[in-house]
């Protein structure tokens, strides 16, 4: 035990890890926020498909050979939000076949170019890590630290102060229209601010486990607790726990961050879930 | 005092017409139900009544001190409704927002007004209660405590019974009369029968066009209302018969 709590002191002693802490907690704090009224939007599929189109981007960065690649990614996922919300309200093509047609899109595409054009020599192991973020979590430079914290906290600062409206636009959009809520211009709002999360977490967890970052705390909060507090609260104080304790694993054992934490997520979702199970009977 | 005056408007969305040459007026205190079959454009005139459409032709005119925010607003229930986990205090709350212009939080003043609507629809032992867990009665109570946080001037309910049992729509219609007699001005969409039996003035919708639009005694003897009641009696009399056979076998 000793000696687990030495390695983890050594390697926290290195820079590149307790930023890799920062970041991590900062991300599974905003994800956890937004992904409950997600998942009460019946919106978690738009995270899934955003996560997919920010991996294209990346790969259109990645060939280009950019150095800052997120100049790229954050408007492509940010329009693509935005894209994805107004073909929902006019529904030519209905909104998950939408979504899965441009997740689908994206990734061939961006698997395609990031074959054709890259000049690197570990084609499946870049392509690997954007998808599953096994190394970039800890090779973060300070000024990349530096916005991730301004990013989640402008995420924080809205959510915080829109808290209320959010709330009423999630359960009941007609009534919140009615009184005079500008729900369009808070769904849009949702959508970006649910880019720009995924786009951060792109580094902690890829791009592939996002929507476990996005939806599993919301769902454990959602099974015990009844009120849409209670549920904010609880969702973001999981993820937090659950992201700590993947970060602290994965160094210990070694194993990859992202898949650690979502691992560490859905082990919680399981003992809520059965206490929910037990509490009903 | 005219509330709503409607004249020889014609409604719809994105360029096509639903309903046409509509001619209407709400007093205050009336108690309005609004008829017609689906499809007839009664959710386009909801949403022109709120202010979200505009009318295609023809006019809406609002009476002195009156305008679309002044209407409390009871949405059908969405499915996303049903496992939303929100505490009945939280959702009467959200009835507020159209009072608080910027501000981000709600203040003293709110909580109270909340306070007094659980009280009015007694529902005050239920604020910390989930709203999944309640009857759909008691669902319907906590709207309408939340519509009446937004305003106290009129109330425009949305199908209101769908969805309840016998028991429990007898008890909204009973509330909702009650709130009319308070003075609250109620427009209540419908297409069940036992709606016309609390209401002072009736507009029936066809297809496109308006049917009849007077008082309830005029619609009990007109061509209109004599054949709306007479199909409903007639879907009775076959339910009944359903269930009999039903029984029998």
């Amino acid at each position: 035990m000793t000696e687990l709590w030495n390695t983890l002191v050594y390697y926290f002693s290195f820079p590149f890890v307790q930023y890799a802490m920062i970041v991590g907690l900062l991300i599974a704090l905003c994800s956890s926020l937004l992904g409950v009224t997600l998942v009460l939007k019946r919106f978690s599929f738009i995270g899934d498909g955003l996560s997919h189109v920010a991996f294209g981007a990346m790969a259109v960065a990645i060939v280009a050979g950019l150095t800052n690649k997120m100049i790229i990614i954050i408007p492509v996922t940010v329009l693509s939000a935005i894209l994805l919300l107004r073909t929902g309200q006019n529904a030519k093509i209905k909104g998950d076949a939408a979504v899965a047609m441009i997740s689908v899109g994206a990734l061939a595409v961006g698997y395609m170019l990031i074959n054709a054009f890259s000049k690197s020599a570990n084609v499946a192991g870049d392509v690997c890590s954007t998808l599953f973020g096994s190394q970039s979590i800890l090779t973060l430079t300070k000024s990349e630290v530096w916005v991730c914290i301004a990013m989640a906290a402008v995420v924080l600062a809205v959510f915080v102060i829109f808290y209320n409206r959010i709330f009423a636009v999630t359960f009941d959009e007609s009534f919140a229209k009615a009184t005079g809520v500008k729900a369009d211009a808070f769904n849009l709002l949702i959508a970006v601010v649910t880019a720009l999360i995924i786009v951060l977490a792109m580094n902690l967890v890829g791009s592939l486990l996002i929507s476990a970052l996005i939806i599993f705390p919301a769902l454990s909060a959602m099974s015990l607790f009844r009120s849409f507090k209670q549920v904010i609260i609880c969702s973001a104080v999981i993820s937090v726990i659950c992201a700590a304790a993947g970060i602290v694993l994965s160094v210990l054992f070694s194993t990859p961050v992202g898949s650690t934490i979502v691992c560490a997520d859905i082990a919680v979702f399981i003992v809520f879930r059965v206490i929910s199970m037990i509490k009903e009977r | 005092m005219e509330q709503i005056i409607c004249h020889n408007a014609s409604l719809g969305y994105e360029g096509s017409t639903v309903v046409e040459e509509l001619e209407f007026t709400v007093r205050e205190g009336d108690y309005l139900c609004i008829l017609g079959e689906n499809g007839s454009g009664k959710s386009t005139l909801i949403k022109t009544l709120l202010g979200l459409h505009g009318t295609m032709s023809g006019s809406i005119e609002w009476g002195k001190d009156f305008s679309s925010r002044d209407i409390g607003y009871l949405p059908q229930q969405t499915p996303v409704q049903r496992d939303f986990p929100a505490s009945v205090r939280e959702i009467v709350l959200s009835g507020c927002l159209s009072k608080m212009g910027m501000r981000p939080f709600y203040g003293k003043a709110e909580k109270k007004l909340a306070a007094e609507m659980l009280e009015r629809f007694g529902i005050t032992k239920l604020a910390g209660s989930c709203y999944r867990d309640l009857s759909g009665g008691q669902q319907q109570r906590v709207l309408l405590a939340r519509a009446l946080c937004a305003t106290s001037k009129m109330l425009l309910l949305d199908e209101p019974v769908t969805g309840l049992d016998p028991r429990a729509q007898i008890e909204l219609y009973e509330l909702i009369a009650d709130l009319n007699k308070s003075g609250i001005t109620i427009i209540m969409v419908s297409h069940d029968i036992n709606a016309v039996k609390y209401a002072t003035n009736i507009l029936h919708i066809g297809s496109r066009r308006q049917l009849f639009f007077g008082s309830k005694d005029d619609y009990l003897v007109s061509h209109a209302g004599r054949s709306f009641l007479e199909s409903g009696e007639a879907e009775r009399e076959t339910e009944n018969k359903h269930e009999q056979k039903g029984e029998n076998a």
